[in-house]
């Protein structure tokens, strides 16, 4: 018992990291409010589909970065894309990599917008990575709901 | 389930016990993980949702199923079909209210969004407070076919707006008017990204398409065969189907509404001072007001007649006065004046112009209570000293402008006058009391707006000083013709009579030198169902042949 509650504030505390650290914002809380009996994993599952579905637009402008010149339209409408899906998840980070894309595509800067993708795949990856272990957390020690939630 | 409402007269599933809950949604979106979250969330909401990741997926699911969507969801950027197009497509063919998102919130986008016909534009991430109101988008649409079907159950507002200020504004309220005009034509003319503009049916439009049907005869006149005659560029051939279709529910309905012989009295005073107070006949006013001829129809004119109760019978095609009663020479009796009467009905009687409505409202000192309290239909007969006799017919025509300026001064002096009379008390409710059941039938804020006028001094004189009622006119003088008549914008004014009714039933005081006939009118209009009222009255006056 004693050490469930400890995990729990683990638990907790870890979660709240992602708030304190920028890389989440509040849609994240949004996703956990709909997770309910019925969707008793709706976090994760919408988390899992958005990694899933992304990976084919980052292998897309991953080629379309690769063409001379720049296809800065299509590149921008990609990275539209990218950032509508980074938002359902509350992927602050990665959203503001997206911007800083959109704002160099416009720009027409192939150098800035380079870089910027480059950065944008770490985040990503970072995040992944940082939720794939906060998860399998929560599947050790319980349903999220049993974790204290800070409102 | 839900009709849709185009093909149901009164759209009763919006107004299903359960609504919004059951809402049928469709969402379009190319992101899967917005699909899930859209869905869970809406699904939260208690709607009804289909999930589609394809436009033109959508497209067809929405051609299969007509009517089997309440409203669209779309996001904006999608790789098979722009959503603006999507937009565009849902809204000539379903008509159904489309919400936009994205995750883009630049104003050139959003524009453009609302251009293409968009209800709402929700930017990304969405939020399911957001979600949970979009039911009203699904009710305003409706309202605004109700509206346009002349229905009126609801908000009567923009049409009831267009046809006054068609021709019958004056002043300052003319200049809004043709701002507003402006908006509409431009809405209507910019047919790429406005296709499904929502045509307003002026006066003038609706005479046109009146004209063309009567040449064509009613029976074989089609949208097509309209539409060419009324030679109205803008003007699509959908416009005209809807509104023929309208139209000829409009008239089935009449019909039986004559068939209930709804006659009704109207009782004017020919006393008062102002000189605006032609001695025209109402029905004359009307017609004029009707047809256009009569632009800036002040309030007084309209409403003073020769002092003479009036019944009119309603025909389907105009409208027919016959003098039933000589209230003047009743009301002489038992008061000094008449002015005060007649003057708070002038207000009321400017604004009416369908003489349609069933509904009389006689008062008389000695008459029986329950006198109308059972029924509406025109009791008159019974009434063997009308002192008055009332009849409210809410109309489209009724315009906020009647209002003030005209009226004021007569207003303002003749109820200062009856201020003298000792009769007064009785008949300064009665009159009251009039204006409110004139007000609790009409069901378009025009209406509340015009009563509001009435209304307003009701208000103010009841709520702040109930006495005034019943033992002077003094201070509701005093606030009729400072501010009661000079509301020009029209505010929901249920508000204020329920006030004032609740006024006049709880305090006996107040109600204790009215013949006792009045507190039952008055119950008797409170009780009175609205909704026959409402739709018989303003059919009336929308589709005027």
């Amino acid at each position: 018992m004693e050490r469930n509650h400890h995990l729990h504030r683990q638990l907790a505390n870890l979660r709240q990291s992602f708030f304190d650290q920028g890389y989440l914002d509040e849609q994240f809380i949004q996703l956990e409010e709909l997770q309910d009996d019925a969707n008793p994993n709706f976090v994760e599952e919408v988390v899992t589909l958005f990694y899933k579905d992304s990976a084919r637009l980052i292998h897309s402008i991953d080629q379309a970065l690769e063409k001379h010149p720049l296809d800065f339209a299509k590149l921008d409408s990609y990275m539209h894309q990218f950032k509508g899906s980074s938002s359902s998840i509350g992927a602050k980070k990665v959203k503001i990599e997206c911007t800083q894309f959109g704002e160099y595509c416009r720009a027409g800067n192939v150098e800035g917008c380079k870089r910027t993708f480059q950065q944008l795949k770490r985040e990503y990856a970072v995040l992944r990575k940082k939720l794939e272990a906060y998860f399998q957390f929560v599947r050790q020690i319980g349903p999220i709901e049993t974790a204290s939630r800070p409102n | 389930m839900m009709e849709n409402s185009k093909t149901t007269a009164g759209f009763s599933s919006p107004r299903s016990d359960n609504f919004p809950a059951g809402l049928r949604v469709l969402v379009v979106d190319d992101d899967p993980t917005w699909l899930k979250i859209l869905e869970k969330m809406l699904k939260k909401c208690s709607y009804e949702v289909t999930v589609c990741g394809l436009a033109r997926e959508a497209l067809n699911l929405l051609r299969e199923r007509k009517d089997g969507f309440d409203i669209v969801i779309s996001d904006v950027n999608m790789p098979d079909m722009d959503g603006f197009k999507l937009l565009e497509h849902v809204g000539l063919e379903m008509d159904l209210p489309v919400i936009m998102m994205s995750v883009d919130g630049e104003t050139s986008r959003v524009m453009k969004g609302v251009q293409h016909g968009a209800c709402d534009y929700l930017l990304k991430p969405i939020r399911m407070k957001e979600l949970r109101n979009i039911w009203q988008h699904v009710l305003r649409k409706r309202m605004h076919e109700a509206r346009d079907i002349g229905n009126h159950e609801m908000d009567q507002f923009d049409e009831v707006w267009m046809l006054n200020g068609t021709e019958l504004l004056s002043g300052k309220k003319r200049k809004d008017f043709d701002n507003e005009k402006e908006i509409s034509d431009s809405r209507c003319v910019d047919s790429s990204s406005m296709k499904k503009a929502r045509v307003v049916w002026t006066v003038d439009l609706h005479q046109k398409f009146v004209k063309a049907v009567n040449q064509i005869g009613f029976d074989k006149a089609g949208p097509k065969k309209i539409l060419d005659l009324m030679g109205v560029p803008w003007l699509t051939r959908e416009n005209v189907a809807s509104h023929l279709q309208k139209y000829r529910l409009y008239l089935t309905r009449l019909q039986k509404e004559n068939e209930v012989k709804a006659s009704f009295c109207g009782m004017k005073h020919p006393n008062v001072s102002s000189k605006e107070n032609s001695p025209q006949n109402p029905v004359d006013v009307c017609a004029d007001v009707i047809n256009d001829k009569c632009s800036g129809v002040s309030g007084d004119k309209a409403i003073v007649q020769n002092g003479k109760a009036n019944i009119y019978e309603s025909k389907v095609k105009g409208v027919v006065s016959m003098p039933v009663a000589e209230p003047r020479s009743v009301v002489g009796d038992n008061f000094g004046s008449k002015t005060s009467l007649s003057d708070s009905f002038a207000l009321i009687n400017t604004d009416v112009k369908s003489l349609n409505v069933p509904t009389p409202y006689c008062f008389t000192g000695e008459a029986p209570q329950p006198q109308y309290k059972q029924d509406f239909k025109p009791r008159f007969p019974s009434c063997t000293q009308p002192t008055c006799s009332l009849n409210f017919v809410p109309s489209h025509e009724v315009r906020d402008r009647v209002s003030s300026k005209e009226n004021k001064p007569s207003f303002f002096k003749s109820r200062s006058g009856v201020g003298k009379l000792s009769a007064l008390e009785a008949i300064q409710p009665v009159s009251h009391q009039i204006n409110f059941h004139a007000l609790e039938q009409i069901p378009s804020t025009t209406w509340s707006m015009t009563s509001q006028n009435v209304d307003q001094n009701l208000v103010n004189g009841l709520q702040s000083s109930p006495g005034n009622l019943t033992l002077g006119s003094g201070s509701v003088v005093a606030s009729l013709g400072e501010d009661a008549s000079i509301q020009g914008e029209c505010f929901p004014a249920y508000y204020g009579l329920r006030n004032i009714q609740q006024f006049d039933y709880s305090d006996p005081q107040t109600i204790s030198g009215v013949p006792t006939c009045l507190y039952d009118t008055l119950r008797f209009d409170y009780e009175y169902p609205n909704d026959s009222l409402e739709g018989i009255v303003l059919d009336q006056g929308l589709f005027i042949v």
